[in-house]
């Protein structure tokens, strides 16, 4: 099938070579491989496969290669490809209390059961540059294991509380029914919290971060205590229905962050501690502490809080968090808009003609009443 | 000059089922879109995919196209009246490529045309599709951002704050400061958006004999206008609606009653005007229409991909 080219399809033809071109670089420098990404740019790869919506390390140091290091583009592709995989099933929640843990630290009590683990962490590095990395090394970075294994099981902050019947309970819905899910189908307002979590898990770690951070600095009720922040590995099983046993289908990295925020209580609800909860693929502790600060924000209404501020308003965090769509919806300005451009100025035109013709004629019309009054 | 070039569209990609999206999807897409012909003018959720196509780019029209669109059909993609414009030939080679449909610049020969921006000249016939990609579907938006309160207008029919706009517009500069996405009311019951076409284009909308399908895949909404359904925009007894009206016709085929763009041909306040629907400017030469311009450097400037 042949159709004549006009000017777009042959520029569109040619753009694609130029990207070839530009996302290659100097050809002087060695190529990239995926498996350089995936281990030496993992927390990007993170980024990528939370805003992506799919956890697969592999794909997501393909699609950073693919996007030159563009995250949003990164996920994108991320999104574009997994809205065409089928769905097998839904595995059983994961249990992160079972989760063997590289890091897991609590600013709420001094230690606790499992004690503090500080983990790999950029926290107390000094942001001085190592230029020592300028070069490939050739160095394998020296770690010494601790004499005792970890506890096997670490009990989580706000089960602590909890059992003393200081933290709000969180329980199921009535029959602990599948999750919403919004890929799949239409959100609709007021949005219940699995639609909510779901957004945030998804949303941009930018746009949560700067949220996060209104809700601290006053745009917000709530002053939040890290209550608890843990990474590692958790098993995932899911339950073949002609097996009807759970099967372990592999090891997923995740970080979760629990937030504990102050609640006075209000006429029906005892004064307790509210959480706000937050959980990522990979190690981004950044963005599971902004999504738990804004689950905590967006909970006003079932607590009976005023929505008085972005954060805590859920048609606002959840329209806007999505940056696939954010930024299609801002770059699509890019594209031609004449038709309309036309109607605004054939519109300017008339107005400014309009009111030039007005003010001419009330001056003429004030002339001749000077002229009579004199 | 120019030769006319032609290039391969790309070929049918087998990797992806006919028209990309699965047969599940489709049939979501057409129950959405079946009530949403049963209640013109309503705006229907529906699950909205990612596509491979950014949000704000046609992936609303793209995925009413792919749900309707079948091997027989005749695809014809416009963005701002044009066939050429870039992500015109960007939809149209995605469909190519997964749909391996025929496409087309005639407006008379396509089944489907989806379009971005505008309707076109031609009247179009009993049978055809007109598809839509809608940026925004809520006519009420600007003067209410919740999508909430928005729904309840709808529901309970309560227009009164968009005449209140209109109104206001009428006070301070005597027209209505609205060119563009000019609202409508559809079957005497909804307020509509007619997307961001020009309101030059509201007109043709009433009593279309083609379907008219509105996609808009970042807010997940369809709705609809069937055929033959009124279509009135919105305006006062002393106010009536009008449509934008140019002093000169086309400058290539000197019709002066189509959509016209203004072209800036210099740095010195030099422009001329032509039809924005670039097939329907082609017919009216080809049928020996010529405009004040045609064959001259600028009109040469405009026409050089078809000599």
């Amino acid at each position: 099938m042949y159709v004549a080219v006009k000017g777009g399809e042959a520029a569109i033809l040619a753009t694609h070579d130029l990207v070839a071109e530009m996302r290659r670089g100097d050809p002087a420098i060695p190529e990239l491989t995926t498996g350089q990404i995936r281990e030496q740019m993992s927390l990007a790869v993170s980024r990528v496969m939370n805003e992506g919506s799919l956890a697969d390390t592999d794909l997501a140091a393909l699609a950073l290669k693919q996007a030159q290091g563009d995250a949003i583009e990164a996920a994108f592709l991320m999104r574009a490809y997994r809205t065409t995989l089928p769905r097998l099933g839904s595995t059983v929640p994961l249990d992160t209390g079972a989760m063997a843990i590289r890091r897991r630290v609590s600013a709420t009590y001094k230690d606790l059961p499992g004690g503090q683990v500080l983990g790999p962490t950029y926290d107390y590095t000094h942001r001085l540059f190592d230029f020592s990395l300028n070069g490939a090394t050739g160095e394998q970075p020296a770690t010494t294991l601790a004499d005792t294994p970890l506890d096997t099981r670490m009990p989580r902050v706000p089960d602590i509380l909890g059992a003393e019947g200081l933290m709000e309970p969180e329980t199921p819905p009535e029959g602990d029914p599948r999750p919403f899910d919004l890929t799949r189908d239409p959100v609709e307002f007021p949005a219940d919290r699995d639609v909510r979590l779901q957004a945030l898990a998804r949303g941009d770690e930018g746009f949560l971060l700067g949220l996060a951070y209104s809700v601290q600095r006053g745009f917000g009720g709530n002053h939040p205590f890290a209550g608890e922040i843990r990474l590692g590995e958790v098993p995932v099983e899911l339950v073949p229905e002609e097996l009807g046993f759970a099967v372990d289908i592999g090891d997923l990295t995740i970080t979760e962050c629990q937030m504990v925020n102050q609640f006075k209580g209000s006429k029906h609800v005892a004064p307790q501690f509210t959480r706000g909860y937050g959980l990522a693929f990979g190690h981004a502790e950044r963005k599971a502490m902004s999504m738990s600060i804004v689950d905590r924000a967006l909970k006003g209404r079932e607590l009976g809080e005023t929505a008085a501020y972005p954060a805590q308003q859920d048609e606002f965090v959840l329209y806007h968090s999505d940056n696939v769509e954010a930024a299609g919806f801002v770059e699509h300005l890019k594209l031609p808009h004449y038709v309309d451009f036309q109607g605004e100025l054939e519109l300017i035109r008339r107005l400014r003609r309009e009111l030039d013709e007005r003010i001419a004629r009330e001056a003429a019309e004030a002339g001749v009443l000077a002229a009579v009054t004199q | 000059m120019q030769k006319t070039v032609t290039s391969p569209l790309p070929p049918r990609d087998e990797a992806y089922n006919f028209a990309y999206l699965d047969e599940a999807t489709k049939r979501m897409v057409r129950r959405a879109l079946l009530k949403a012909v049963a209640v013109p003018g309503y705006q229907v959720p529906f699950g909205s995919r990612e596509m491979p196509l950014a949000r704000g780019w046609g992936t609303g029209g793209i995925q009413v196209t792919a749900a309707v669109i079948g091997p027989d059909d005749t695809l014809k993609v416009i963005d701002q009246g044009a066939d050429d414009t870039t992500n015109a030939v960007s939809i149209r080679r995605f469909f190519a490529r997964v749909a391996g449909v025929a496409t087309t610049e005639a407006t008379a020969d396509a089944t489907i045309i989806q379009t971005r921006h505008r309707i076109p000249e031609a009247p179009l016939e009993a049978g055809q599709i007109l598809v839509y990609q809608v940026p925004q579907p809520e006519p009420l938006r600007k003067l209410e951002s919740s999508e909430a309160e928005t729904r309840k207008m709808h529901a309970w029919g309560d227009y009164g704050p968009m005449y209140v706009r209109l109104y206001e517009d009428i006070a301070r500069f005597g027209h209505v400061a609205t060119t563009y996405s000019y609202p409508v009311l559809v079957n005497g019951r909804y307020v509509m958006s007619p997307s961001p076409i020009p309101k030059f284009d509201n007109p043709k909308m009433h009593m279309s004999a083609a379907l008219q399908l509105f996609g808009a895949g970042r807010e997940k909404r369809i709705y609809a206008i069937p055929p033959w359904t009124e279509v009135k925009s919105l305006d006062f007894e002393d106010h009536p609606f009008e449509v934008q009206k140019w002093d000169e016709p086309c400058a290539l085929c000197d019709a002066a009653d189509s959509y016209l763009d203004e072209v800036i041909t210099d740095d010195l306040g030099g422009r001329m005007f032509v039809c924005s629907d670039t097939h329907y400017c082609e017919g009216r030469r080809d049928a020996g229409h010529r405009g004040r311009l045609l064959g001259t450097d600028a009109g040469r400037a405009l026409t050089r991909n078809e000599e």
